[in-house]
């Protein structure tokens, strides 16, 4: 499905509010509650961020490791991964799915194998936290080349003349970082500040969605949602934690949670 | 094979993404750590030349730190062992009781000049954490050191020492318990609060500048060693510099005035721990803690867990110059067991006075495999980079007794 990416943000537009964008771990706690989590959800999101496990996460907090973990001691594996991708676009085509992982994991298994794998199985864009610019040059290329949007990032420290380089060399989709910390923690900013912050961004190139994420909760939420998108992952993670902790289903409760995260944004 | 440029220090052979030998290094970190470490990449650039600078670390290096190290031949291994004399440069005599203390003076020295009032650094051993903790205390820092659990409880002398000092230690409860999650949770830490603190790193690893102010600083150990060998023998004589390698700081510190000598005439020698021997048993090339280097991992990429009884070299990767010294061929490198480390500390406190830990424990038991091999007329030098008193537990556990 070509530029379901930017259908995505397109949509959210016409009804005049920010896409709603989940974070998620392939495989926690399984492969096929990690599918089912994200295919109950999916009706509320308007793409979906499906993280790739790895044991050396250094940009991520402790709700991400538990959920990376608890994947990875269930035995996920790449081309698993792939798979759940493609029985995941089986039954929604049009709903953009995007992988998050570090680059171990991608030069691990070979760069030109990887995107070819992620083309096969329909992986709209990819986000690789640990492969800044401009060093992710080569491989946003082959990404283009292969339809794949790479999800280029923007932290608090980006200093404005870097900003504008990694704009112009970014696809449709952009990723702003709101504060300067690794996932999961509370916003150190302002809303004021970070909303400042976007606008920068978005006055360099206003075509490209820009969506806010780190830090996003039902609390604060309501309170961005003049980005072009929005993405919640800890606080995702955390409640599947929370849920299995209870002995309770994950799935009906992180389906309740997107469903309040929705209704906080329409 | 990769091609060493001559005249060039080794720390300055990479290209303008930080890779060596187009191949190990690199910043592979997230965006938010990419300005911060441009600034300290500026700032250290203009501290090195800094005559003012330079001045003032020479001064720590000398008043703080005690000076120059001894260098000593162990005259009863030599004719205990019967072949190649057996010389000691002894780091561990050292105020500070290892060679972090250079690194840790220096990011003290580093993270004062950038204004901010906050150092964060990873310990395996302790011994970076303790000289850190004693740096940051001497100037007026406020420090944090993050640990391992299973590190906190097997270093336990350096743990009180970093804590008398008036450091906070945060114990790291993932993964492993060991270095390697120490590392990845202070990182974690800098990416949260990169805006007020230095990262300091505890080994040469991580992106391109953290590796490179650690083995900038270590350096000095070969500096003194070079004049050391002339006052000597009259001439740098045909030698075999033998080191441990843990991340690999301290042999980049030993080796550093001799990368430019034939590898016939100083040949460098490092051993790493049998279960932590990324450079010695083939492992791929991995990106961990910012950097590709040889490095410990699982089919799938993920980073394998290692095993040694030394905290010190507990650690899946390898500082990316040390890949470079490796596909260069102008290092080799091997390993040594926990047994033959333990056998060597035995044969060596029963000879001569020294006390090694356990890291140097290992380059030992390489010399000790050497020497009777080799001719009188080549010098075996061996770093002893650690004093033995954190290990004195462990000593007693593994062999029923500490030497006096």
């Amino acid at each position: 499905m070509k530029n379901s990416i930017n259908n995505a943000f397109r949509t959210a537009k016409k009804e005049n509010r920010p896409a709603l964008i989940s974070y998620t771990v392939c495989g926690d706690n399984t492969k096929d509650k990690s599918l089912q989590i994200l295919n109950s959800i999916s009706k509320d999101l308007d793409i979906a961020e499906w993280g790739i496990p790895h044991n050396c996460p250094t940009a991520d907090g402790k709700d991400i490791q538990n959920s990376s973990y608890r994947a990875l001691q269930n035995g996920i594996r790449l081309n698993d991964i792939f798979k759940l991708v493609q029985r995941f676009k089986k039954t929604k085509p049009s709903k953009p799915i995007i992988l998050m992982g570090y680059y171990q994991t991608i030069f691990n298994y070979g760069d030109k194998k990887f995107i070819r794998k992620c083309k096969e199985s329909g992986v709209d864009g990819l986000i690789v936290v640990d492969l800044s610019f401009p060093d992710n040059k080569n491989f946003a290329k082959l990404c283009k080349r292969n339809s794949i949007c790479f999800v280029q990032l923007i932290a608090p420290t980006t200093t404005l003349k870097r900003m504008k380089e990694i704009i112009k060399s970014s696809h449709e989709m952009i990723y702003m970082i709101s504060t300067i910390s690794t996932t999961g923690s509370a916003l150190k900013y302002s809303i004021k500040r970070i909303i400042k912050n976007f606008n920068i961004i978005k006055k360099i190139k206003p075509s490209k969605n820009v969506v806010i994420g780190f830090g996003i909760t039902e609390k604060t939420i309501s309170n961005l949602r003049s980005a072009d998108g929005l993405v919640v992952g800890s606080a995702i993670c955390r409640e599947i934690t929370r849920s299995l902790k209870d002995r309770q289903n994950p799935v009906t409760n992180v389906s309740k949670l997107v469903r309040k995260l929705k209704n906080k944004i329409i | 094979m990769i091609k060493l440029k001559k005249k060039t220090p080794l720390i300055d052979q990479h290209n303008k993404f930080g890779f060596y030998g187009n191949k190990f290094g690199g910043n592979y970190c997230a965006e938010t750590m990419r300005k911060p470490i441009e600034d300290l990449s500026k700032l250290f650039e203009k501290l090195r030349k800094d005559r003012k600078f330079l001045k003032k670390r020479d001064h720590y290096f000398k008043h703080y730190l005690g000076g120059e190290t001894p260098f000593f031949k162990l005259k009863n291994l030599t004719r205990h062992l019967g072949g190649a004399q057996i010389w000691c440069k002894d780091v561990s005599a050292i105020n500070g009781d290892a060679h972090k203390a250079y690194h840790a003076t220096v990011n003290a020295l580093i993270c004062k000049e950038s204004g901010k009032r906050h150092i964060a650094g990873d310990t395996g051993a302790g011994m970076f954490g303790k000289n850190l903790a004693m740096a940051a205390k001497k100037m007026n820092l406020k420090c944090k050191i993050f640990m391992g659990t299973k590190d906190i409880s097997r270093q336990a002398p350096n743990v009180k020492f970093i804590r008398d000092a008036g450091a906070e230690v945060v114990p790291v409860d993932s993964g492993s318990k060991t270095l390697v999650d120490a590392v990845s949770e202070c990182m974690r830490h800098y990416v949260s609060n990169c805006d007020n603190t230095h990262l300091a790193v505890g080994s040469a690893i991580g992106c391109n500048i953290f590796l490179k102010i650690c083995a900038w600083s270590t350096s000095q150990i070969s500096r003194e060693l070079k004049k050391q060998l002339i006052k000597e023998f009259g001439k740098i004589p045909k030698l075999k510099l033998i080191n441990v390698i843990g991340g690999g700081s301290s042999a980049l510190g030993f080796w550093n005035e001799f990368i430019d000598y034939d590898k016939k005439h100083v040949e460098l020698i490092g051993v790493e721990a049998k279960y932590a021997a990324p450079l010695s048993t083939n492992a791929k090339v991995a990106i961990l803690h910012g950097a590709a280097q040889y490095c410990l991992t699982d089919k799938e990429g993920q980073i394998a867990e290692t095993h040694s009884l030394s905290a010190g070299l507990d650690y899946p990767g390898s500082s990316p110059l040390h890949g470079l010294l490796k596909d260069s061929g102008r290092a080799r490198y091997t390993y040594a067991s926990d047994k033959e480390a333990l056998n060597a500390f035995k044969l060596i406190t029963k000879l001569e006075d020294i006390r090694p830990s356990l890291e140097p424990a290992h380059a030992w038991s390489e010399c000790i495999r050497l020497a009777p091999k080799l001719k009188k007329s080549d010098v075996l030098v061996v770093n002893n980079c650690g004093k033995g008193y954190k290990d004195k537990k462990i000593y007693i556990e593994q062999l029923g007794y500490y030497p006096k």
